[in-house]
């Protein structure tokens, strides 16, 4: 069988690749090499309960059938309906450091206007720098890449605010250490300040199992447990891929949403071609399932973003995980219509890739659990205490993350570069998804349809 | 195809494309972007829709004539006349 298209990855930018090809009557095949869909933001059932892996909330939140930004222009582009993500708005959410807490929700002048009560001396710098970043064109596929915080700091004097507001921005997208990429900050900065946070009743899987029933619909292929092992070339072309399985797949173009190291790495492992370097920001999460709905013990925030040092720290720790900083997420604190099954707080806090790779099967589960305890008695500061109400419990660590996403260090948002038009050094092999660097899960699908667009529709 | 039926079916994409869109007041000497949120994704996708529906390729050059309804169907008459509504 030969295709149009082979897509590598059905996560989110994959399976948003797929549905625009399909749509347009390319013959396309997704290709996953897990079990199920959804790569980074995927959902797994756990003695009876579901649980959504990467998602805390989905960024860009609009009210449906607004006409501009970038969830509108998915769903026109994806042909689907605003019912489809079912999105209900955050209530709240709070950036809590050292003597200083700003809150923001879904409307921004909410928060300009915590920080004109905060930091008086920044307001004007930081209208100014809300200006600039309404003037920056995020989706220019060809600019080079500038220091967001050599700007910031041109508006903003105050480094506690310049951290508060880089802390949410990072947390939720960032794969370099301690600064990012201005394009990078803007995209981030828009969607979570300015469109803000929100959650399908369901979970990730509503908008997941919609998205692959909207594909096949449309003609697409998809085959799980297929993990890609070689892309095979010839004359300086990308041909086909090798499954684990053996089975080789002809393909005129290929799309990979598997990252930019784990990619060229499958077209040669020993030279890679393309100098990538995957990246090793990762997490461990603490999933708590509480008898009772978090707002009834006093915590109704949605998110919380905290760091217990003035300076946030957002690197590699060289400890398990780094406990000086996290994110509270409470799934139950949306503006839903009815409440959910159950409680549920997620704490995630920064680890260290290599640590929580190399510990052997019977350590890992006691790492598990002491970890477990000591992030949630350090996000205690910002919360209730809520374990004598703790029914079950689940922790995630940067192996999780590796086995859904197959990122080498189970690194969450890929490498620090980013490859943002797509190309690669063979001419019909392309990149979409956290490596091509359109970020968060409206970002991810916008990555698969600009890249499908641009090369893919001829 | 009449001029009649060819606005038809640019009408039916533009609402595919722009399902939050209220299209009954366009003005089709008015450029469709003054009138609707439609960027290039958005404009791409009328050109893309064409071909599948009528296999008419639209060469980059010729896009000018697509920015109004009426640039538009003007356009397609000549390309579409020996061709039937819905094939």
């Amino acid at each position: 069988m030969r295709y149009d298209t082979v897509i590598i990855g059905a996560g989110m930018s994959g399976l948003s690749a797929g549905v625009r090809l399909a749509y347009y009557e390319k013959n396309v095949l997704i290709l996953e090499r897990h079990t199920t869909i959804g790569g980074l933001n995927s959902f797994y059932r756990l003695r009876k309960r579901n649980y959504d892996v990467g998602l805390h909330a989905v960024t860009n939140y609009a009210e449906p059938g607004t006409r501009q930004g970038p969830l509108s222009k998915l769903l026109r582009q994806l042909r689907m309906k605003w019912e489809d993500f079912d999105l209900r708005p955050q209530l709240r959410s709070t950036i809590a450091f050292p003597d200083c807490t700003l809150h923001f929700t879904n409307q921004f002048n909410f928060f300009v206007e915590q920080i004109a009560a905060a930091f008086p001396q920044q307001i004007d710098g930081f209208r100014r720098l809300v200006t600039c970043i309404a003037e920056h064109d995020a989706l220019d596929l060809d600019r080079a890449s500038v220091s967001a915080r050599q700007v910031v700091s041109e508006y903003i004097r105050d480094p506690l605010l310049v951290d508060m507001i880089f802390c949410p921005l990072m947390f939720y997208g960032s794969a370099t250490p301690r600064d990012m990429d201005f394009n990078q900050f803007v995209i981030m900065f828009k969607s979570i300040f300015h469109e803000g946070f929100g959650r399908p009743f369901d979970g990730i899987r509503l908008i997941l199992k919609r998205l692959v029933r909207h594909f096949k619909s449309l003609g697409g292929h998809l085959k799980l447990r297929a993990g890609v092992q070689e892309i095979r070339q010839s004359n300086g072309k990308a041909t086909s891929v090798l499954l684990d399985d053996g089975t080789e797949i002809e393909a005129d173009n290929i799309l990979s949403s598997a990252g930019a190291a784990e990619t060229m790495r499958m077209v040669d492992p020993n030279a890679p071609l393309l100098k990538a370097e995957p990246g090793d920001i990762s997490f461990v999460e603490s999933i708590s399932v509480l008898d009772c709905e978090p707002s009834s013990l006093g915590h109704s925030d949605t998110i919380v973003f905290y760091s217990d040092t003035k300076d946030f720290h957002y690197e590699r720790p060289n400890v398990p995980v780094d406990l000086r900083s996290g994110i509270v997420c409470s799934p139950n604190n949306f503006d839903y219509s009815k409440p959910l099954e159950d409680g549920r707080i997620r704490i995630t806090a920064l680890a260290n890739p290599h640590y929580w790779m190399n510990l052997p099967e019977d350590e890992y589960i006691a790492a598990k659990d002491h970890w477990n305890s000591r992030i949630i008695q350090s996000a205690l500061n910002h919360l209730p205490d809520f374990r004598s109400h703790v029914i079950d419990t689940d922790v995630f660590t940067p192996r999780t993350i590796r086995r859904f996403t197959g990122h080498l260090n189970g690194c969450v948002y890929g490498a620090p570069q980013k490859f943002v038009n797509g190309q690669t050094s063979l001419p019909n092999l392309y990149l979409c998804g956290t490596d091509q660097g359109f970020l968060g899960i409206v970002g991810a699908m916008l990555s698969g349809i600009t890249i499908a667009n641009r090369y893919l529709l001829k | 195809m009449t001029s009649d039926q060819i606005r038809q079916v640019i009408l039916e994409i533009l609402e595919r494309i722009a399902p939050d869109e209220d299209l009954t007041d366009l003005d089709d000497a008015r450029p469709f972007r003054e009138q609707m949120e439609l960027d290039s994704m958005d404009f791409l996708d009328i050109v893309m829709e064409l071909r599948k529906m009528y296999r008419i390729q639209i060469p980059e050059e010729d896009y000018p004539n697509l920015n109004t309804m009426a640039g538009t169907v003007g356009y397609l008459l000549p390309r579409l006349k020996d061709v039937a509504v819905g094939a």
